[in-house]
Order: structure tokens, then sequence, then C-alpha cells
């Protein structure tokens, strides 16, 4: 892998980060892309909350159905 | 409605006001009617044997799901063991997943700013934009961003649960991810139901 990748390489680096570990190349070559992208670095902090909400459902109960 | 804080076992009749819900929960992991039902089902019965061990600390609701999750788990694998592979390798291509990039690799639409999505969580609106996103996934995709993020498996569980190669999952989760991106992004962060300021 190239140092230079695109935001479609990048996100999809992003998502694999997140089930296994990234090989030192991909690592550096996502942080050196994600460093001067706006549209990754929302990327990554959106996915993250994806998880986040995921690990929330099913969310607040309804008060009536306690 | 009536709250067991006596932390009185709660009644068959109190568990069963629960199905509907359950139903829910199961149909949009699962994605097949049947399997949905055995799981509830199961649940139920569990639960009405196990009555004696709610603990009063959370809702009746939450508990029922500690104990759905297990059931949904089991009927994850059931279909996977029944199901001929092709109808399940839903990662194999990742050509739908072009549409989300131009040409030259650059997002189609960037991502935009969400405000603070943290608040989001205290709604329950936003769980049920969060479940017609989910509706939408493709039937093993769902399946398997259920397993990774609401079970918590790792990946080669997941694989081996449903009986796909690893890089098969790994298209599959991205494909999640991308997709509920930016549905949430479309029908939540920026249709004006979350709010943001």
């Amino acid at each position: 892998m190239g140092l230079r990748i695109s935001c479609k390489e990048a996100s999809r680096l992003i998502s694999q980060g997140m089930d296994r570990r990234l090989s030192l190349a991909e690592g550096i070559a996502l942080r050196l892309h994600v460093r001067i992208c706006n549209a990754c670095t929302r990327f990554t902090s959106q996915v993250k909350f994806l998880r986040r909400a995921l690990k929330a459902y099913p969310g607040p109960d309804d008060p009536e159905e306690r | 409605m009536l709250m067991s804080s006596e932390s009185s076992a709660p009644s068959p009749l109190e568990l069963e006001r629960h199905r509907p819900y359950l139903l829910r929960f199961a149909l949009l992991q699962l994605r097949e009617r049947s399997a949905a039902e055995d799981a509830v089902q199961d649940t139920l019965l569990a639960a009405i044997q196990g009555a004696a061990r709610f603990a009063g600390q959370s809702s009746v609701r939450t508990w029922l799901v500690g104990i759905l999750k297990h059931k949904i788990i089991d009927g994850i694998r059931k279909i996977s063991r029944e199901q001929p592979l092709d109808a399940r390798a839903e990662g194999d291509g990742a050509e739908d997943l072009e549409a989300f990039f131009a040409g030259d690799g650059h997002f189609a639409e960037s991502p935009e700013q969400w405000g603070s999505p943290e608040r989001s969580l205290e709604e329950r609106r936003f769980f049920e934009a969060l479940e017609r996103c989910l509706q939408a996934l493709p039937k093993n995709t769902a399946r398997a961003f259920t397993l990774r993020e609401v079970m918590g498996l790792q990946t080669e569980e997941i694989c081996k649960e449903l009986g796909v190669s690893t890089s098969n999952c790994w298209v599959m989760l991205y494909r999640a991810r991308m997709s509920l991106r930016a549905c949430l992004e479309r029908t939540w962060f920026l249709s004006g139901a979350a709010r943001v300021e």
C-alpha cells in the first residue's frame, strides 16, 4: 500500500480498524490522510458514534412500557 | 402503568405485554419473522421460568432484552446453518459501495457536521430513526453488524457464525457503517429532527 490513499481507501481502513488491528503501513497511510482530510475526520468520529449508539440500542424505555 | 416497585417477580401477564416490542427488536436483527418469533417465545419462556431471578435493578424490558440477545445469536446461528452460502454472501462484491465515491476516490457527498450527536442517545425518536436505517440494510449485512455492534462479538466469531470468509465479513461491516452513517445523516442529523444547537 502506498502512503497516499484516497477517501475511498481511507474509509475502508477506518471501518476495518474497528474490527481488526491495521498493519503499520495501513496505520501510517491512514493517519497521513485523515490529518489533511475533513471528510474522513468526520467519518471517523461518526462511525465511532455509531458504535456507541448501537451499544445504547434499544435506547431509553418508553415510560409507559416500563 | 404498574411499576413492580416492590421488587416482586414480574407476572407472566406483565412479561407478555413486552412481546410486540421484543418482536420488533428481534426482527430487525434476525430479519426473518419465524426466527424472530421463535427467539421471542424462547425469551418469554425463559423469563417466566426465571422470573424469581429478576433483580429489579433494571426495567423488566431491559432484563428481557438481555435474555433476547442470547436467543438472537442462537437464531442467527440456525439461519446460517440452514441457508445456502450464496444467499448469505452479501460481502463478496463491494460494487454497491462505489456509489458513495466519485471517480477520483473522494466522497461523492462529504460527511456533514453532526452537531452534538451524544444528545440523540437520550431520545427515543433517534433510535426509531436508527431502526429504520437498519431495516434498509441487506439481511446478512444487518446480521453481521448486529453481531458486531449490538452483541459485541469479534470479527472471527462473526465470520464463523455466518459461515462467510473474513474479507467478506469486513466488507459487510464496512457496507453497514457506510449505509447507516449516510442514512442517519439524511434522516436524522440534517433532517431537522435532531436537536443540535
